[in-house]
């Protein structure tokens, strides 16, 4: 016994010397925390999914700098306190290069004061704008905001001379933040709200909703902050009551599952997207158009299913990081950190991302595009 | 104004029918097993998503909403076999825990096979609603009416006209009696399973043009469903019928009269009032003891 131990310890020792020798050639540590599983998980799946063809890919290819990639993955399940746990694990045990996840906002809340104290670059897929309102120094997402959402709606209302509308918000996390920020950037665009409704996310009827809208002649449009099949089932009974106003959807609506399950009553709705969701149209001089269709292209190609603009959002974050890594040619993570801060011009499927000091985003209101069901497809609106 | 109103009453019985073809379940198997059936709310979302499935593959739609209903059935009975049967004279609380496992595996075991998004299949008669006095009625609403007005008759018709269906009041009344007269409990049991499964899922096949349905769709139907069989009494056939199509009122006035936001607390709000004061329900019978 005793000699079996002194050998194993040996061999582990040998191994740990071997191990501190090829340091240069150590992985690049990819962490990340998804909510694959529970209410979010159809953003989570397509986030992972994303993420494992990439980090194959570039191993592929002879990985990053000569180094390969590691992908170390911990499923929230939705949960944001053990998103927190799981992001403890991967920076005191796993001690990862950097992070890509959060795919909630209470998820990305619950990690940022773990990665801000140990200081790892921090690049969250969550909406709301909270994440990087205020910026903080770690954290970053090259992802559209709820605020952006707002505003670049507002902006098209404005163009269509509507002042008055009704807005409908979701009680889930993301249907609230949107109202607050809708409330916040109305005034800008010279927009009031004449009627305010809610929904739950499980939510199968929408009717009494809309028929107190139905009933206030003051509403000019209405705009919906809602995800998933809320706006849908919405989109089905506002037809059937017959209400012609203009009907947004804010972004995470615009995607062909929607119309697969409003049907016909999909007519003529409003959504906001990023590029990718019409990346067949996309005019041939669009600066977007090789990203939106390579990345399509590998994605469905590999798993056989429609892109989402939340893998997409994963690919950007992910390659912003790549980049910079590149750039700083190593993963010291405050050379990194200042790498992805100084990120400009990055085209992405979600936009162009130019960071700042001041601005851990980097997209402009007009990323957004703004969309409208014609003969059962997303075109973008005039 | 009575547009308004009219809105909302179409709007809560629509859902409120769904409701009471829950809460029947949930009576079928108490009747018989004293067991709250919690998966009651997984059978309704197996019918709706087993609908899409066979539709969206080309089976003819006839066929499909057969399918829909018979195999939910078999799942019931499969359950009643596997997770029930083996652990009957458990304590009640062990078996409606067994029921709440139960759950959570089909939904596991949905999620896995037919995905995690969200599933629609059309209305039967076309998209057009009809307007009746400013209010509007989708067609499908007349489905959903109609269904659970055909699948309550065949239920009383069972009940009240048959050996079968007699042989389980019986066993609901009284089990150690029924079984010397004859009665064969365990097929009783399993019945009740097969049929409180088919029933949700019928519920299940006739609102998904309205609803849509998902994996977890069943856990709020589920709930509300229990609601309403609480409402009514549990173990009464007609009380889960109008226990069903209250809530599903009570939920559509209050989401339009008072405020969206509340809409989904009514109904657990309204449970807490009914235990406190009129336990038995609506229609319960009132429950005595033998000392």
């Amino acid at each position: 016994m005793k000699r079996i131990s002194k050998f194993l310890s040996t061999a582990l020792l040998s191994m740990g010397i071997m191990g501190t020798a090829q340091a240069s050639d150590e992985p690049i540590k990819v962490g990340s925390v998804l909510s694959v599983t529970g209410a979010a998980a159809y953003l989570g799946t397509p986030e992972l999914q994303t993420l494992q063809m990439y980090v194959d890919r570039l191993n592929e290819q002879g990985g990053v700098l000569g180094r390969q990639l590691k992908l170390f993955h911990y499923d929230d399940g939705s949960d944001a306190a053990k998103a927190n746990g799981f992001t403890r694990r991967l920076i005191d045990d796993d001690k990862v290069d950097f992070i890509v996840g959060g795919t909630t906002t209470g998820s990305t809340m619950s990690m940022v004061p773990l990665v801000e104290r140990a200081g790892v670059p921090f690049m969250s897929l969550a909406g709301a704008v909270v994440v990087i309102d205020p910026v903080k120094k770690w954290v970053f997402k090259a992802s559209t905001t709820d605020r952006q959402a707002a505003e670049r709606v507002f902006m098209d209302m404005q163009k269509r001379g509507i002042q008055k509308i009704a807005l409908i918000s979701e009680t889930s996390g993301f249907g609230q933040s949107g109202k607050k920020q809708s409330e916040e950037v109305a005034g800008k665009y010279g927009i009031t709200f004449v009627a305010q409704e809610t929904y739950g996310p499980k939510d199968t009827d929408m009717t009494p909703q809309l028929t107190n809208i139905r009933n206030n002649p003051e509403v000019q449009a209405v705009f919906v902050f809602g995800f998933g099949q809320g706006p849908a089932i919405l989109t089905k009974n506002y037809r059937q009551l017959g209400l012609t106003h203009p009907l947004y959807h804010a972004h995470g609506v615009g995607s062909d599952e929607f119309i697969r399950l409003a049907g016909a009553d999909a007519e003529g709705a409003y959504a906001l997207a990023p590029a990718l969701m019409i990346g067949e149209s996309l005019a041939a001089d669009d600066p977007q158009r090789q990203v939106v269709q390579d990345y399509m292209k590998d994605y469905t190609g590999r798993f056989k299913e429609d892109v989402s603009m939340f893998g997409g959002q994963a690919h950007d974050n992910f390659f912003i990081v790549i980049d910079a890594i590149k750039k700083v040619g190593g993963t010291d993570k405050e050379k990194v950190r200042d790498a992805i801060e100084a990120t400009r011009g990055y085209i992405g499927t979600g936009g162009e991302v130019n960071m700042s000091p001041t601005d851990h985003m980097g997209l402009a209101v007009d990323s957004l595009r703004l969309l409208q069901v014609k003969d059962g497809k997303w075109v973008e609106a005039r | 104004m009575l547009a308004t109103f009219l809105q909302f009453v179409i709007s809560g019985l629509t859902v409120g029918a769904v409701y009471a073809l829950v809460a029947l379940g949930f009576t079928l198997v108490y009747n018989a097993s004293h067991v709250i059936n919690f998966a009651q709310g997984e059978f309704v979302m197996l019918g709706g998503m087993l609908a899409a499935l066979f539709i969206h593959s080309g089976t003819p739609p006839a066929l499909a909403v057969v399918l829909a209903i018979l195999i939910p059935a078999l799942v019931g009975i499969l359950m009643e076999k596997v997770a029930i049967e083996p652990i009957k004279g458990a304590d009640t609380i062990t078996l409606i825990i067994v029921t709440l496992g139960v759950s959570l595996i089909v939904r596991g075991i949905v999620q896995v096979a037919l995905g995690k998004g969200t599933h629609t299949i059309p209305p039967f008669s076309g998209n057009e609603p009809i307007r009746i006095l400013g209010a509007t009625l989708p067609t499908q609403s007349l489905w959903v009416f109609g269904g659970t007005a055909v699948a309550v008759l065949l239920l009383w018709y069972f009940f009240s006209k048959t050996i079968s269906g007699k042989a389980m009041l019986a066993t609901a009344y009284n089990q150690v009696a029924s079984q010397l007269t004859g009665i064969n409990t365990n097929w009783v049991l399993m019945m009740s399973f097969a049929l409180a499964a088919a029933i949700g899922a019928i519920g299940g096949v006739l609102v998904t043009p309205i609803t849509m349905t998902s994996f977890d769709a069943g856990i709020m139907l589920g709930l509300k469903g229990f609601v309403a069989a609480v409402l009514g009494g549990m173990g009464s056939g007609p009380g889960a019928v109008v226990g069903g199509l209250l809530v599903g009122l009570i939920e559509a006035t209050a989401a339009g009269y008072i405020s969206s936001a509340y809409k989904d607390a009514i109904p657990f709000i309204l449970i807490l009032f009914i235990l406190f004061f009129m336990p038995n329900g609506l229609l319960g019978k009132k429950a005595t003891d033998r000392i």
